[in-house]
């Protein structure tokens, strides 16, 4: 692992959206989330996203745990330099934990993920980039959900199914084996808490989303 | 007098959408030829039963021209392969049909290929890259792919249209016109020039992306008349890029592979590239830009994605030669992809 600024500080990820670092703060071990200018992209556009994306991050990461998901404690935003310092959420990332699960513990953690995702739409929060790496299992059982960078706050149908179809997206890409049972499980924990109507005219959306992208069978397969 | 077989070779026919291209390689990936003869319609986009009539009217030339250059006899050619999806519906029957019949002429088997599988084979055959997270960018694609467990998965792509198309539609709608060049190209040009930088909608859904409502952001902003068209051509063309380089720095974080392959007809775009080398550049990796003979559709992708596949025995009966429109890269196993990533 590479040492940056210091001894108190620690890269422990870097992704594609920022870096993390591990920091020691009042005592406490936690994460600053830094969004790194980009060079390849314009100035202006670079620094639209990432001030527009660590703010909505912030805001985002506040309401979903008022409407009971579990996301880490902010303790500081800085949004000149597009920094986020908080809770540093100790446990594996669901991406990890997915394959070593009998398949009823999966099913079960699926279900959870579901419903919890049920009360962000339910609330009008979408996520926006529901994959496995951004949720992370803690010991006392809870899925904390993280990186709402790209989420907005909207109950349009749409945006609800995109938010869905990507999870989906995210399971055929990377649990492949297991997408269809995990999804399934999923969409069961999120009717559960959108209930019945509410969640059918979602995966109803989530169909026609992908009837939109390209070279989906179902509209006019193997014409001759 | 021809005696015993001197080489094996294989021909493909590339018919996707506007171009008719044949390649013939040699079974250690020497390209022989690859010719290409391109439906120009005179005026809007393509129309699929217009390319198809060309395509139908071309094929007999374009054929004896790649054997001519390729210096073979027909004896020579061991295998057809031939684009078999996804694409514009008649181009494929067409191409299809011309297959089958020099396959059956040449009573040797016919290998159906996957048309975005193709991009990434021959990206790897010319370029340093091995095992990529490729970006292919054209008029009709856009997804991030990479190899994974057997097959090319997509890690993300176009929610709507390709971003080739969201280029040449914009152009065509501000009356930009191509004189031979690719619209794109003219977008490029222009763009070059451009010097201020205008807000446009930037539309990134987790590694998927949108580009029909920055398209007609983009159109509007042209007809309100109040913005210069250089500057508009720069900023939508750096929105544009860093949605793509956003999302191939996404799968790269996401898979950690070591290579980004770029390819398609907007790989040829300089600035483009640009982006992506430093994406690469940030996560240590290599940029492998395909050469635009082999970036924009061509016979010899599709050749060499047949002998791959004619190797690992992976042929198409005629009866299972139908053309598939919309045949997604991770519908097949890629056995022959998996031994050289190990």
């Amino acid at each position: 692992m590479k040492m940056h600024g210091g001894l108190q500080e620690m890269l422990v990820r870097k992704g594609a959206e920022a870096s993390l670092f591990l920091e020691e703060w009042q005592g406490n071990q936690v994460i600053l989330k830094h969004r790194i200018p980009k060079k390849y992209r314009h100035p202006q556009i670079d620094g639209r996203i990432r001030s527009y994306r660590t703010l909505h991050e912030s805001q985002l990461l506040h309401e979903a745990k008022v409407a009971g998901v579990p996301t880490p404690v902010i303790f500081s935003v800085d949004l000149h330099e597009s920094k986020i310092l908080m809770e540093f959420i100790e446990g594996p990332r669901v991406k990890e934990l997915l394959i070593t699960l009998s398949l009823e513990a999966r099913t079960l953690l699926c279900r959870q993920i579901g419903r919890m995702i049920g009360c962000l739409h339910k609330n009008h929060i979408i996520h926006g980039d529901l994959t496995t790496s951004n949720m992370i299992l803690t010991g006392d059982g809870r899925v904390v959900f993280l990186d709402f960078g790209l989420g907005e706050k909207t109950a349009a149908l749409e945006s609800r199914g995109v938010d869905l179809h990507l999870m989906k997206r995210a399971f055929q890409s990377t649990h492949f084996r297991i997408a269809e049972t995990c999804f399934a499980a999923i969409l069961e924990g999120y009717v559960d808490v959108l209930g019945k109507i509410l969640a059918n005219r979602v995966v109803k959306k989530i169909r026609e989303i992908e009837l939109r992208g390209r070279y989906i069978s179902g509209r006019s397969e193997h014409e001759h | 007098m021809q005696t015993a077989k001197s080489k094996q070779v294989c021909l493909g026919i590339e018919t996707t959408a506007d171009d008719f291209g044949v390649g013939i390689l040699d079974f250690e990936g020497n390209v022989l030829s690859n010719v290409s003869n391109a439906f120009i319609p005179d005026r809007g986009g393509i129309h699929p039963r217009e390319a198809a009539r060309h395509h139908a009217v071309v094929a007999g030339d374009v054929i004896s021209l790649a054997i001519q250059k390729a210096n073979i006899w027909t004896e020579d050619i061991a295998v057809v392969a031939f684009s078999q999806g996804p694409g514009l519906g008649p181009c494929l029957r067409t191409g299809a049909t011309a297959a089958r019949a020099l396959a059956a002429y040449c009573e040797v088997p016919l290998v159906g290929v996957n048309h975005c599988i193709a991009h990434i084979e021959i990206g790897k055959l010319t370029t340093e890259a091995q095992d990529p997270v490729t970006l292919y960018v054209s008029g009709g694609n856009t997804m991030v792919s990479a190899f994974d467990a057997g097959r090319y998965r997509v890690f993300g792509e176009t929610l709507d249209i390709a971003v080739g198309n969201c280029l040449d539609v914009f152009a065509r709608e501000v009356g930009l016109r191509s004189d031979g060049v690719p619209l794109g190209a003219v977008v490029e040009q222009l763009s070059r020039r451009g010097k201020e930088f205008l807000d446009l909608p930037y539309s990134v859904k987790g590694m998927d992306l949108s580009f029909s409502g920055l398209l007609t952001a983009a159109i509007s902003l042209y007809r309100k008349g109040t913005v210069d068209l250089e500057n508009l051509c720069y900023s939508l063309q750096e929105t544009v890029f860093s949605m793509l380089a956003e999302v191939t720095e996404r799968a790269l974080a996401h898979v950690e592979k070591r290579e980004v392959l770029l390819t398609g007809g907007v790989a040829a775009n300089k600035r483009l590239q640009e982006m992506l080398k430093a994406v690469a550049d940030e996560h240590d990796s290599l940029f492998c830009g395909v050469p635009k003979e082999y970036a924009l559709d061509n016979g010899a992708m599709i050749a060499w994605t047949g002998i791959l596949k004619f190797k690992e025995g992976l042929t198409t009966p005629l009866a299972e030669s139908f053309v598939r429109l919309k045949w997604r890269l991770d519908d097949e196993d890629a056995r022959w992809a998996a031994r050289n990533v190990g």
